[in-house]
């Protein structure tokens, strides 16, 4: 019997990554997923995004542990592809019991010349995109009448600062309130909503973007790293140095151990908790 | 005593848990025994003057044992006052003899006093104070360099409260608790070069021992303005009742096992990389 069995989740920016990574631990644990992606880049940011074949890995990964898994390509800017995705899922798998708002974006500019397409589109993926996430999937909780687990992903950025990222911090920092509110709001459905902060995560997201350049520009003089893994090591060296337990980065499974205990029984008296996941960044 | 192998989600453990004659205490004991871990346990065992309600007893603490056994782990148990750093390190100077590592500190022992600020005196203050953060610093840092020394991590979990993030009628009890957040920070950042990880837990309303007795059923009956209770359940709907509007979650109260889940996942290595983190198992209480 795992800790999850015969629930099912909702997660977005499954097809690498974090999300990736929380489709196939919950999987472990017995849950059956419903899976999105939006599978393409985004023009106004600058880094790699999953792709399909990412997307169809995840679900190899899922069904090599037994899990079920239904996945559609589908951006949380647009409510209806959402809405679509998770009524697929709910006629394979029946309704969500766990909602894993995970897609995100993080473009890595600076204040002065960030463009206004920028913020706004990463609030619109980061903020508006987790009330949409859990706006289609809600009114299936409702309905089962079983209560159920909200869970989502700001970043530990929220409680102190950070360079080149005011977006995000924004974006982030919404999202707490955003659970607050939500946790009032649906408490007396028996559903719990409860966000985590992790700290730097490993993943293409973090490597592919704007941020090796800014890593250059602070320890290399601007000049572009010889290759990928000296960008990485001068990247977690600069991590490292501001976190308690001396190490740069936490792995995503990290923060799925986290996901897995909110959305498990275990936490069933926990809401309106944002669990930061992040070697004590915040804290230092 | 045997070595079985043991299973268990802090399989190979030992967990070291002040206040584990009862209530939230003994709770921990046994869920952290039933995931594989091993217990040095320790409890007042006798009354506190200053302190509203009864404490724990031996024969509290023996249920204790018997039931860890029961749920597959060793225990240590021994009366002790986490005031008297002599006794705690006795208890701790056993337990790793016995066992021969401490990885996880769980420190539960506290008392409550509910004194207004008229009433409470400088001598009530400190003694609250005593108990609820220096009892603690003893707790934690009796085990610490033995845990430093084997350089393998672990957890350290400070019981703080519900009440951190609302206001309480008992500023002893309130001051000690929060100080507990930044004493768990700041010594998260001078261990966490050894891997070991430090949080504070936040329980909400927990029905337990503590309140569930005539003594403190007193103290409601008069807070609610109302005829004594003539029974513990009737005090138990009448908690019930007036916590629930002060939670999110449609619940006047929770068991101590919520907080032992918590407990156990914060002991476990599944949160290897959480530290200087404050985990509230309140129902939705703190932010409401």
């Amino acid at each position: 019997m795992g800790r999850l069995s015969g629930r099912v989740a909702f997660i977005t920016g499954a097809a690498r990554g974090q999300g990736r990574s929380h489709a196939v631990r919950l999987a472990e644990e017995g849950a059956s997923i419903i899976a999105v992606d939006i599978c393409e880049d985004i023009p106004e940011i600058p880094a790699r995004f999953g792709t399909r074949e990412d997307l169809a890995e995840t679900v190899e990964a899922v069904e090599a542990v037994d899990g079920r898994i239904v996945a559609r390509v589908a951006d949380v800017r647009d409510f209806a592809q959402l809405q679509a995705a998770v009524a697929d899922g709910v006629a394979e798998l029946g309704p969500p019991d766990i909602v894993v708002a995970n897609a995100g974006v993080v473009p890595f500019t600076d204040f002065p010349s960030m463009p206004e397409s920028v913020w706004r589109t990463t609030i619109d993926v980061n903020l508006t995109g987790v009330y949409r996430t859990v706006k289609a999937a809600l009114p299936w909780m409702v309905e089962a009448g079983k209560g159920g687990s909200i869970i989502l992903i700001s970043s530990g950025i929220v409680n102190r600062g950070g360079g080149i990222v005011v977006d995000y911090a924004a974006s982030k920092a919404g999202v707490v309130g955003l659970m607050r509110s939500l946790a009032l709001e649906l408490g007396p459905y028996n559903i719990r909503v409860n966000s985590i902060m992790p700290g730097n995560v490993l993943t293409n997201m973090l490597v592919s973007g704007n941020f090796g350049r800014v890593v250059a520009g602070a320890v290399n003089g601007g000049e572009p790293f010889a290759s990928q893994e000296e960008m990485i090591d001068a990247m977690e060296a600069m991590f490292r140095a501001r976190n308690m337990i001396p190490l740069g980065w936490v792995e995503p499974r990290d923060i799925s151990e986290g996901v897995l205990f909110l959305a498990s029984d275990e936490s069933r008296f926990i809401t309106s908790e944002s669990l930061r996941i992040d070697l004590g960044f915040a804290g230092k | 005593m045997g070595n079985a192998v043991r299973t268990g989600r802090v399989a190979g453990k030992v967990a070291f848990i002040t206040g584990a004659a009862r209530g939230q205490g003994r709770s921990h004991a046994v869920k952290l025994a039933s995931e594989g871990a091993d217990i040095v346990a320790l409890d007042i065992c006798e009354d506190l003057p200053f302190a509203h309600s009864p404490h724990a007893t031996w024969e509290d603490l023996q249920e204790t044992v018997r039931l860890v056994e029961e749920a597959g782990g060793r225990i240590v148990a021994r009366k002790a006052d986490v005031r008297f750093r002599d006794q705690v390190d006795a208890v701790v100077a056993e337990g790793l003899e016995t066992f021969g590592k401490i990885d996880v500190v769980v420190a539960n022992a506290a008392a409550i006093q509910y004194k207004n600020v008229f009433d409470l005196s400088v001598e009530d203050f400190e003694a609250g104070l005593e108990v609820n953060l220096t009892g603690v610093f003893n707790t934690v840092q009796s085990p610490i360099q033995s845990m430093i020394n084997r350089n393998e991590g672990g957890s350290i979990i400070l019981v703080s409260s519900g009440i951190t993030y609302r206001a309480t009628p008992a500023v002893d009890y309130a001051a000690a608790k929060t100080a507990l957040i930044t004493f768990a920070r700041a010594l998260a950042n001078e261990v966490g070069p050894s891997r070991i990880r430090v949080n504070t837990i936040h329980p909400g309303y927990v029905l337990s021992p503590a309140n569930d007795n005539l003594k403190y059923a007193e103290r409601t009956a008069q807070l609610l303005g109302r005829e004594p209770f003539t029974s513990l359940e009737e005090h138990r709907q009448a908690l019930w009742d007036r916590f629930k509007p002060q939670n999110m979650l449609p619940v006047g109260y929770i068991e101590p096992e919520e907080v032992s889940n918590a407990v156990l996942w914060l002991a476990s290595d599944a949160s290897r990389y959480v530290t200087a983190e404050e985990l509230k198992v309140d129902a939705g209480f703190g932010d409401k």
